[in-house]
Order: C-alpha cells, then sequence, then structure tokens
C-alpha cells in the first residue's frame, strides 16, 4: 500500500511552487551577488576594514593626543616613540602622532576628490566620445576630436601644466586637486570609450534597438550597468595614485605648505633621517602610504572579482 | 606596411609640433622669466643684451619661428642657465645615466616579473602563488620614493653592499635600477599571472598537452607567447618614462640624470631646456609606442597593423 502511494506522489504533476525551489537556487540581485561574494573575500575585505580605519583614524586620531599637529616644541625635537610621544617627534618638536593622522585627513581628501573629479569628468568625455563614434561622418568627427585632444593633453609634460595652476593660482589644498585632475580624467575617458565602443557593437545592444527602445532606456539599462564595475575598479586605483602624485609634488617643494601636513610633504621632510637614524619620521607616514596604497589595491581587486559575472560560482 | 609606417611618421611628426607648440604657450603662460635671480645685479645694458642674444626680447610668435627653424637641424638652442652648455649637450650627458638605469630597470623588471607570473600562474593556489602575488602587493604598495631609502638604509649603511649618493662606477647604478624596477616587477608579475592562466585554460593548451608534449616546452613555445601580450602594452609608456628619467629615485640618489634637467629648467624658467626634453621624451614616447606595435604582430600574426586605430 504504502508503496503504491508513494509511486502515486512521483507520478503527480509538480504544482508551481514546488517547481520553483527544484530548478533554481534563491535567487539574487546583481548587487546582493556582489556584496555576497565581497564579503567571501578575505584579503578584499581586510583592505576594506583598513580603509575604514584610516578614515576614522583620520577624523578622530588628531584628537586623541593632547598635541596639536603644528605646535613647535625646541625642547623635544627628535624624540623616539615614547609613552608621551606615541610616534616619536620631528626636527621642530612637532607630535608625529598628531601630524600623521592630520596628514591623513589632507591626503586622503586629495586622493578622493581628485578622484571623483577624475571620474565625473572622464566619464562624461570618454561617454560623449564613444556614443558618437561611429555615428556617421558628424559622430566619427566629434571622436577623432575628443580623442586628439586627449593624445595631446597625454603628451604634454603634465609636470609643466602642474606648475602652472600652481603658480597661476595660489597655493593650496584646492589648488593640488585640481592640477591633480587637469590631466588625470584622462585615462578614465579612454577606458569609458573604449567599455562603450565595445558594448556598442554587441548583440543585446542591437536587438534592444530593433525592439524600439530609446536611447535614455539602452542608457540607463544596458550600457551604464555594464560599465559601472569597471568605472568603480578604476576609481579604486585612482584614489591611490592621487594621494602618490601629491607625494611626488611634495617632493618638488609643491605639495601642501608648512604648516599643512600630508604624507607626502612628512615623507620628503624626513628622507634626511636615513643618515641619523630617527626612523619613526619616515616610518610612520611612509607606512601610511604603503598600507593606503595596498588597502586601495586589494579591495579594488576583490571588487573587480565580485563584479565580474563570468566568476560566477 | 611600408604605407603604414610612413603614414605612422607623419602622424609623429603632427603630434610632435602640436606637443611643441603647446609646451611652448604654457612655459610662456607661466608667470617670471630666465634673468629674475640675475636682474638686480646686473646693469640694465647687461640683461638687455643677455635678452638679445636668446632673442627674448622679440615677440613671441617670431621666438617660435626662431625655435621651429633650428629644430628642423636639431638644434634644441643653448641653456639660458649655462653658458657653454648647450641643451643638447645637457641630453647627452643626462640621457646617458638615465638610460643605464632605466634599461637595467626594464630587464630586471622584465625577467623577474615575467617568471614570477609564470609560476605563479603554474601553482594557482599554492604557496608560490601566494608568495609571488604578495611580493607583487607590497611592491605596488611601496612607492619608489620609499623603497629608495629603505634600500639605501639596508644594502648600503646597515650592510655596505653598495656606494650611496655618488656616481661613477657600476655599482652606483645597482640601488637606483632596483628602486626603479621594484614596481613595474610587481605590475608586470600580475598581468603575467592573469594572462597565463587564463591562456592555460585554453584548447591548444590541453591539445598541446595531450600530444605528450612537456609542460615546460608547452609554457615556453604555446603558454608565453600568447600570455605576453598585455605585457608589451604595458611596457611601451614605461620604456620611455623609465629611460627618460624619473626625477624622484634620480634626485635620492644624486644621479645626474636627465629627470633633473627636466625639473631644474622648469623651476628656472630655462625655457630651451623644457622645450628640449619635452620633445626628447615625447619622442621617444611615440617611438617606443610605435615599436611596441609592430611587436605585437610579430608576437601575435593574427594581429595585422592598420592605420585605424583606437
Amino acid at each position: 500500500m504504502a508503496a503504491d502511494q508513494n509511486t502515486d506522489a512521483l507520478f503527480r504533476p509538480l504544482t508551481k511552487q514546488q517547481v520553483v525551489p527544484l530548478a533554481e537556487r534563491p535567487s539574487l540581485t546583481y548587487f546582493q551577488e556582489v556584496v555576497r561574494k565581497l564579503i567571501k573575500n578575505k584579503l578584499a575585505m581586510a583592505g576594506f576594514l583598513l580603509i575604514v580605519l584610516m578614515v576614522v583614524m583620520a577624523i578622530i586620531g588628531p584628537h586623541l593626543t593632547p598635541y596639536s599637529y603644528s605646535e613647535q616644541s625646541l625642547l623635544d625635537t627628535n624624540q623616539p616613540v615614547s609613552a608621551e610621544h606615541w610616534f616619536g617627534t620631528d626636527d621642530l618638536g612637532r607630535d608625529m602622532f598628531a601630524r600623521t593622522w592630520y596628514g591623513a585627513r589632507i591626503s586622503l581628501t586629495i586622493g578622493v576628490v581628485a578622484a571623483l573629479i577624475d571620474l565625473v569628468i572622464g566619464v562624461t568625455v570618454g561617454g560623449i566620445a564613444g556614443y558618437w563614434a561611429g555615428r556617421g561622418k558628424k559622430g566619427d568627427r566629434i571622436d577623432t576630436l575628443i580623442m586628439r585632444v586627449i593624445e595631446i593633453l597625454y603628451g604634454l609634460p603634465y609636470l609643466l601644466v602642474v606648475i602652472l595652476l600652481m603658480v597661476v593660482m595660489e597655493p593650496g589644498l584646492l589648488t593640488i586637486i585640481l592640477a591633480l585632475s587637469a590631466t588625470g580624467w584622462v585615462g578614465m575617458a579612454r577606458l569609458v570609450r573604449g567599455q562603450i565602443l565595445q558594448l556598442k557593437s554587441q548583440d543585446f545592444i542591437l536587438a534592444s534597438q530593433v525592439l524600439g527602445a530609446s536611447f535614455t532606456r539602452i542608457l540607463l539599462k544596458h550600457l551604464i550597468p555594464n560599465t559601472i564595475g569597471v568605472i568603480i575598479v578604476n576609481l579604486t586605483f585612482t584614489i591611490p595614485s592621487a594621494i602618490f602624485s601629491e607625494s611626488f609634488l611634495s617632493f618638488l617643494g609643491l605639495g601642501v605648505q608648512a604648516p599643512v601636513a600630508s604624507w607626502g610633504t612628512m615623507t620628503n621632510d624626513a628622507l634626511g633621517v636615513i643618515l641619523t637614524g630617527d626612523w619613526w619620521r619616515l616610518f610612520f607616514p611612509g607606512l601610511m602610504i604603503s598600507l593606503t596604497m595596498f588597502a586601495f589595491n586589494v579591495f579594488g581587486d576583490g571588487l573587480q572579482d565580485a563584479l565580474d559575472p563570468r566568476l560566477r560560482d | 606596411m611600408a604605407r603604414y609606417l610612413f603614414k605612422r611618421f607623419l602622424m609623429m611628426i603632427l603630434t610632435l609640433w602640436i606637443i611643441v607648440t603647446l609646451t611652448f604657450a604654457v612655459m610662456h603662460l607661466i608667470p617670471g622669466d630666465p634673468f629674475a635671480s640675475e636682474s638686480d645685479r646686473l646693469p640694465p645694458q647687461v640683461l638687455a643684451n643677455l635678452q638679445a642674444k636668446y632673442h627674448l626680447d622679440q615677440p613671441l610668435p617670431v621666438q617660435y619661428g626662431i625655435y621651429l627653424k633650428n629644430l628642423l637641424s636639431f638644434d634644441l638652442g643653448p641653456s639660458l642657465k649655462s653658458d657653454t652648455r648647450s641643451v643638447n649637450d645637457m641630453i647627452g650627458d643626462g640621457f646617458s645615466a638615465s638610460a643605464t638605469l632605466g634599461l637595467q630597470a626594464i630587464v630586471i623588471a622584465l625577467c623577474f616579473g615575467i617568471l614570477f607570473g609564470i609560476i605563479a600562474a603554474l601553482n594557482r593556489n599554492k604557496w608560490p602563488d601566494y608568495l609571488f602575488l604578495g611580493l607583487a602587493v607590497v611592491g605596488i604598495a611601496i612607492p619608489s620614493f620609499l623603497m629608495a631609502p629603505l634600500l639605501i638604509n639596508f644594502l648600503a649603511i646597515k650592510i655596505p653592499l653598495f656606494p650611496v649618493a655618488t656616481w661613477g662606477t657600476w655599482m652606483h647604478t645597482v640601488l637606483p635600477s632596483l628602486a626603479l624596477a621594484f614596481s613595474p616587477l610587481a605590475i608586470i608579475t600580475r598581468y603575467m599571472r592573469s594572462s597565463m592562466i587564463e591562456v592555460m585554460n585554453q584548447n591548444y593548451i590541453r591539445t598541446a598537452e595531450a600530444k605528450g608534449i612537456p609542460t615546460a616546452l608547452v609554457v615556453i613555445r604555446h603558454g608565453i607567447r600568447n600570455a605576453i601580450l598585455p605585457v608589451v602594452t604595458f611596457l611601451g609608456p614605461l620604456i620611455a618614462s623609465l629611460i627618460t628619467g624619473t626625477f624622484v629615485v634620480e634626485k635620492i640618489f644624486a644621479v645626474p640624470g636627465i629627470g633633473k634637467y627636466f625639473v631644474d629648467g622648469i623651476f628656472n624658467r630655462d625655457y630651451p631646456v623644457i622645450l628640449g626634453t619635452t620633445i626628447f621624451y615625447s619622442t621617444i614616447l611615440i617611438t617606443t609606442i610605435l615599436i611596441i606595435d609592430i611587436a605585437y604582430t610579430l608576437i601575435d600574426p593574427r594581429i595585422k597593423l592598420s592605420s585605424r586605430e583606437g
């Protein structure tokens, strides 16, 4: 009897509710899938936590010690690491702990703001070029014009442009950010144009056009979702490179002006310590630059893998 | 091929001309003049003579014309800050130092980068992979201006293997070359690893293995050749920027390279030096990119040279 019932159950048509759980795993949106993969990636999460930690310390760090970043004390110059001065002091007796986290504010601000400006200009210009490319004679002409401008900006010595801006405008945080983005958006523009060009030639865009989708719909439904990953990943690499460029400008004496400190100016000021042995003056700002680079790079890598739909597991 | 090269050559000349013109305009937009520091001490007549000698009293379009005319005979003009040396001399001197460092750095980065990348790819998710990937991440995280002091501290002061901060023998070139090589090495390792992993999953690799070809030969004959393209792309701008000098490493190691002349030129408003080094750098950059494009077709015969490029 029991066996009969079982066979019966086996050959009964399934109801809809029964079919769905059999055929699919729980359905996740693309975004949920990305987050799930990102959380599983330990290295990327370590990078993410490091970035959060850096930001938090940049906000509260300078308040954790009674010393200010700019207060000089000629009695306490070049003090080693101690309970009093957690990161030691520099050649003017300024507390390195306060300076390091104050420098984090400046460096991170420069990195994030410069990267965001690059993003806005680069995506707009690259998007326009990619949209017009291959759209008749007029379109090709617009695309060629934009690409030529980009090529020339690429060839122009970047330092010359930066110094021009620095001399013409008054030195300061804003000037440095503008100088960095003046030529920095070029890479993003090339990337976005390349992506759009590649996507435009694919069949699903053609299918969408054939079905009568408007340009806005294609842009919002297909072009942006398919390029956003590459753009975000590029952003995570632009931020450390902007911090790096600011350090480079500090080497030329074109960075932020004293008493304002960034990791770049602190490292540059400390180069002489190789001979005197005051290692902490180079170590802490150098460590912070390296940790930030590391954090953004591994997080960017993890994000790249997570956003790639071909790597679904 | 010849037609293509001729077309590319014409484009190169055009690009160079635009870069020269823009650099000329931008550098004259920067306030200040080359004799600013001397102008208090020198009598006005001497200053006027100096201006006249270097055509600085002429209107800008005339100066521009004179410069272009001299450029046609490869004369980059005199340096305004040095009475005896021309810009050609300066570039000649600086380039030999910068190119030595740059070429050594590229050789180190290429050899080890490709090797590490291959080893990591072939041992995916095993310890050699983690080791070299870790090394690559460290290489990217430590910028050259931190790498240089670290190298000096450990390999010149703690263990006095190499001399520091002078220039002369080959031993002096080792540390700066290492400092320059470190981050390109890391980047090449990562490019090589990811493209090698992709290539080793291809059907033709499986075919080669199925035919019983030893792994080493499969990797050398089929793997590397197909996997090396991304590295070659990255190489173009890298070669140009490394052999024409990088200011920071040259400054830290006191190398008399071309990067120093360029930066000093900008700060001194030494117009011919700025233009000369810019032209030199752009020429090298454009030429390397052309050579790389030709190299593509040699490495991968499926790629064809065509005048239409993105």
